[in-house]
Parts: C-alpha cells; sequence; structure tokens
C-alpha cells in the first residue's frame, strides 16, 4: 500500500532576497509519520504552509491527497487536519462545546466526547477553553485538528512547553492516530520526538534537502563507528571500532571483574543531526 | 490501536447557512462572557442616558425633556458601538492570535463566518435599542414615538446605519497591526465623531467646516435620522439646514455601505502580517 499522499517537486519559494526554499522534492507515503527537522530559517514552516494551502509558492509542482493546495476548497479541507505552532486564541466556551462546534464545520466529524478523551483533557471537558494550562490547550489545539478525522494531520512542533511525562503521553496520542491510517507531518526541534514517532525524518537546512532517512539510518548512523570507552589505569581509554562487540571481548578477558566505567556509544540521532546541519549555524545566528 | 471505523468518504461540507448559524451563536455567547465588551460597548450609552436625563432632567431647556432630547443620539452611538467598535477590535484580535487562520483551516466556508458576524450585530444592536428605549421609557418617562411613519424611518435607519458601520468595523480591523492598536484606531475616530455628530452637543453649534468634516462620516446622519424619527416634526428647524434631509441621509448612510464593501472586500485578510 505505498500510496503517495503528498508529492513535492523541485518546490520553490523566496522572500525578497532570500530563497527560503531552494528546490525540494518530497514523496509522503500513507499512513507514515514524516517528521521534517532543521535549524531555524531552514525553510521547514515555509515547506508546511505551502503543503497545507496557507502560502504560495514560486515554482514546483505539489500534491497533497491529490490536489494542488494551492487551489484547494473546502472539501480538501475536510481530509486535512492543521495543527499550527501557536494558537492560543479560543473563543470562551468551554472544552466541550468548542470541540463540538468545530465538529459541526467537517463532513464526517468524529464524536466530540470521544475525541477530548483521546486527548487526555475529559476531566476538563466542561471547563472554560482560557482556563486550560499550556499543555492542555495543546491537547485542545489537537482535538480540533482531528475532529474532522483527517487523512493528514500537520503538527507543527505540538510539544513545545509540556513536561517530560506529558510529552510522552502526547506520542502515545500521535501513534495511535498513525495507527487508525492517518497520515502524519510532524514539524519538531526535539531530536527525541522525531526519533521515538517518526517512520522517516527529513533534514532541511538552507531551503534544501540534506538527507530523507529512517531515524535509526540517517547519514549511515546504523553502520557508523561505535565509540568504545573504559578507564583503565587512572585514565579514560577510547576506541573508534566498527566492532564493538570483538572490542568488548578483549576488554572482558583483559579485566578479572568489571571493566571500569564501559560504555559503547553510537553517534545519536543529535549528533548526527547536529553534524549534518553544522555549516548552517552561522545563517541560523543571522536569521533570528 | 484505535477502534476507529474506516469512514466511507462522502465529502459533502455543511452548508453555510446552517454554520453561519451555529457561528453566530457561538459569537454570542463568547461576547456576553468578556465582560469589558459588555460594559463599554454595550451598557456605555444607556449608562450615559441615565446620568443625563438624572442630572439635567431639572434645567433642561431644548422643548423636549432631557431624556427625549439624548434618546435618539445616544441610540446612534450605541449602534455604531456594537458595530464598529465591536467588529473593528474582535476581529482584529482574531486576526493577530490566529483564530481567523485556524478557521480557515477547516472545511467551514468563509461566508459562514460573515453570517455569524452579522448575527451577532444584529443581536446586539436589537438589544441596544431595547435596552435605551425600555430604560428611557420605564425610568425616565420617555416620549416615545407613536406613529408607523416615525417607527418606519427608525428602522430603516437602524438597518443602514448598523451595515454601514459593520463594514466599516471589518474594515478597520485590517488597518491595524496589534489588537491593542486595533482598539486605538476604533475608539480614538469614534470618540471625535461622537462630539461633532450631533450625539451629546447639537450640531447647529459647531463652526461650519468642522460640521462639513463631520458630514463625511455615517454617525452624524445615523443620528440625524433617529432624530427625525424621535423628535416631533417641529424640531426639524433646529437642524442646520432646517429639515431632517432624510433623503441625504438614506444616501450618505447608502455611500459608506457601498464603500465599506469595497474596503472589507479588498482589504480582509485571514492572515496576520507575520503569517505573510
Amino acid at each position: 500500500m505505498n500510496e503517495t499522499v503528498i508529492e513535492v517537486d523541485d518546490l520553490r519559494k523566496r522572500y525578497g532576497d532570500t530563497e527560503a526554499v531552494a528546490g525540494i522534492d518530497l514523496g509522503i507515503e500513507l499512513g507514515e509519520i514524516f517528521a521534517l527537522l532543521g535549524p531555524n530559517g531552514a525553510g521547514k514552516s515555509t515547506t508546511v504552509e505551502i503543503l497545507e494551502g496557507f502560502r504560495g509558492r514560486d515554482g514546483g509542482n505539489v500534491r497533497v491527497l491529490g490536489v494542488d493546495p494551492g487551489r484547494a476548497g473546502p472539501a480538501w479541507r475536510s481530509r486535512v487536519g492543521v495543527v499550527r505552532q501557536k494558537e492560543t486564541l479560543v473563543p470562551k466556551l468551554p472544552v466541550r462545546d468548542l470541540v463540538r462546534h468545530f465538529a459541526g464545520y467537517y463532513p464526517l466529524a468524529d464524536d466530540p466526547d470521544e475525541v477530548i478523551e483521546r486527548v487526555g483533557l475529559a476531566h476538563k471537558s466542561r471547563e472554560l477553553a482560557e482556563s486550560l494550562s499550556g499543555g492542555q490547550l495543546r491537547r485542545l489545539d489537537v482535538a480540533l485538528g482531528i475532529i474532522g478525522r483527517p487523512e493528514l494531520l500537520f503538527l507543527d512542533e505540538p510539544t513545545t512547553g509540556f513536561d517530560p511525562r506529558a510529552r510522552r503521553e502526547f506520542w502515545g496520542l500521535i501513534r495511535a492516530l498513525a495507527d487508525g491510517g492517518t497520515t502524519i507531518v510532524l514539524t519538531t526541534h526535539y531530536l527525541e520526538e522525531a526519533e521515538a514517532l517518526a517512520d522517516r525524518v527529513c533534514v532541511l537546512a538552507r531551503g534544501r534537502v540534506r538527507a530523507i532517512d529512517a531515524p535509526a539510518a540517517l547519514d549511515g548512523r546504523a553502520h557508523a563507528r561505535a565509540t568504545v570507552s573504559w578507564r583503565e589505569g587512572g585514565q579514560r581509554r577510547e576506541v573508534r571500532t566498527d566492532e564493538p562487540t570483538r572490542v568488548v571481548a578483549e576488554l572482558a578477558g583483559r579485566f578479572v571483574d568489571e571493566i571500569p566505567e564501559l560504555s559503547v556509544h553510537r553517534p545519536t540521532l543529535e549528533e548526527v543531526y547536529l553534524g549534518m546541519i553544522k555549516d548552517d549555524h552561522a545563517i541560523e545566528e543571522t536569521s533570528i | 490501536m484505535s477502534t476507529r471505523p474506516i469512514a466511507p468518504r462522502t465529502p459533502r461540507p455543511p452548508g453555510a447557512l446552517r454554520l453561519g448559524l451555529s457561528r453566530g451563536w457561538v459569537e454570542i455567547r463568547t461576547f456576553s462572557r468578556e465582560w469589558e465588551g459588555v460594559l463599554f460597548t454595550f451598557l456605555l450609552p444607556t449608562v450615559i442616558l441615565a446620568l443625563f436625563a438624572t442630572v439635567m432632567g431639572g434645567f433642561f431647556d431644548m422643548g423636549v425633556s432631557a431624556v427625549d432630547y439624548f434618546l435618539p443620539g445616544l441610540i446612534a452611538m450605541g449602534l455604531m458601538s456594537v458595530s464598529f467598535q465591536t467588529l473593528g477590535v474582535s476581529i482584529a484580535t482574531e486576526r493577530e492570535y490566529g483564530m481567523l487562520r485556524r478557521l480557515r483551516g477547516t472545511p467551514m466556508p468563509p461566508s459562514a463566518y460573515f453570517v455569524g458576524k452579522t448575527i451577532l450585530v444584529l443581536f446586539l444592536a436589537l438589544g441596544q435599542v431595547v435596552l435605551l428605549l425600555g430604560v428611557a421609557r420605564l425610568f425616565f418617562d420617555a416620549a416615545l414615538p407613536t406613529t408607523v411613519a416615525a417607527w418606519a424611518t427608525i428602522a430603516w435607519v437602524f438597518l443602514l446605519g448598523t451595515v454601514a458601520c459593520s463594514l466599516l468595523g471589518i474594515a478597520v480591523s485590517s488597518l491595524a497591526r496589534t489588537p491593542q492598536a486595533a482598539s486605538a484606531v476604533v475608539t480614538f475616530p469614534f470618540l471625535i465623531l461622537q462630539f461633532v455628530s450631533g450625539i451629546f452637543v447639537p450640531v447647529s453649534a459647531l463652526p461650519e467646516w468642522l460640521l462639513n468634516l463631520a458630514s463625511l462620516f455615517p454617525l452624524l446622519w445615523m443620528a440625524q435620522g433617529m432624530r427625525a424619527g424621535f423628535f416631533p416634526d417641529a424640531m426639524a428647524g433646529l437642524e442646520p439646514s432646517g429639515s431632517w434631509e432624510l433623503p441625504t441621509v438614506a444616501l450618505a448612510l447608502g455611500i459608506w455601505c457601498v464603500v465599506g464593501l469595497a474596503v472589507t472586500l479588498t482589504t480582509f485578510r485571514w492572515k496576520n502580517r507575520k503569517d505573510g
């Protein structure tokens, strides 16, 4: 079932003299969680906003659910859910009334109470939306984004400001949505979030795609050399190797019992990512 | 492991009118929870009427009692308040904080949003008139019009004036860069207009240049039209031209409706400046 939900061909967008998106190609498959990573100013938001139909483009071909989002109408909107980076203002209504009201916009809306339950706001459903905490408001944003049972859901930095436990609960919600067949495009600054959720990640830098791969395989990470380190003779020792198992076995023979402070380290997604965007930091600093 | 059933896709979005009604209900409920709005845009004209009638009741010398004299002007002011002021500030706020954009991301037809605002304004405008008339009649023994013709005049001035001011409010919401600025952009001209449009001070007291300037804006014509409905015909002599000039009132408000609609259609944005 390799049905393509999003197809992007040589997408371009410039603001004045800056080429924010400089020729991006993407293909996102049905039911996948696809994460977009990249420093500020890399073109993530612009790309996502073009896919959401909120922004025009200067060049390239874009198909989202088979339709050009630049010309999409209400029928297309009813199949796409959008949770933006910052959505703070909601009418002064109880959570339940608000979700019910938004349900009315969609031809195939989900049951409002069930959606409120799923995002973990059941205990707040009678309270005014403005009385919610930051994390709870974010859950409400998600509830409003999924109430229409979207086939495709855009999540732009959904867990900013969450505490670690809330974030993990939220991940569970996102996985459940993906298991239900929803395709999810996730933009995030949290590498561990991308690693925990995404089937594939795409690293953008300077308006171009640096790499697209499974988080575990990004930039040859799965085959990268491991670093084995331990303490010996009062000193920290370190070996970079393709065969960490053999190195550890040898060490095990040298020491009578435990190998002091043994660790086997492979590059984390964060290290790989930081390595990829290293040249772009100067740009990032100036663009803020 | 979701139990979500796979729904057959028959995209037939709900109708604009039904959604508009639903939005109107949401708008009214939301408005009623904002006490600042209720106080400043809804109750203020009535409070001013009660104050004037009480304070000036004893020594008022304009041919009618104080409450009768100020009622038509304050109705005009109240109508402009619930349309121009309410929409100008609320739409700017909704735009700045992403509410409009959130709506744009749903299949809601844009017209449903405006139907909702129309319902809100009509509800507030009718409430405003009922409140002012009720307080004037019950507490200050105002003499209300008795002829059908007078009420008909009041009705069309009410409708044209409210529509013109609503469209201007929507247009003004696009001018402001922030909601705070919208509050100033809306309140400042509104306050000035109140003093030069015959709400508190008779227009005949204005120097000619100021009267000409004020005549460019709708509030003066709304107040004049309301006076035509509420005042006895003999008082037309107090108007600068010596008559009610109802055709001019209709023309001025009609022009503002057209101008307001044109500006609204060309400037309305769902996104704020930061959204690009």
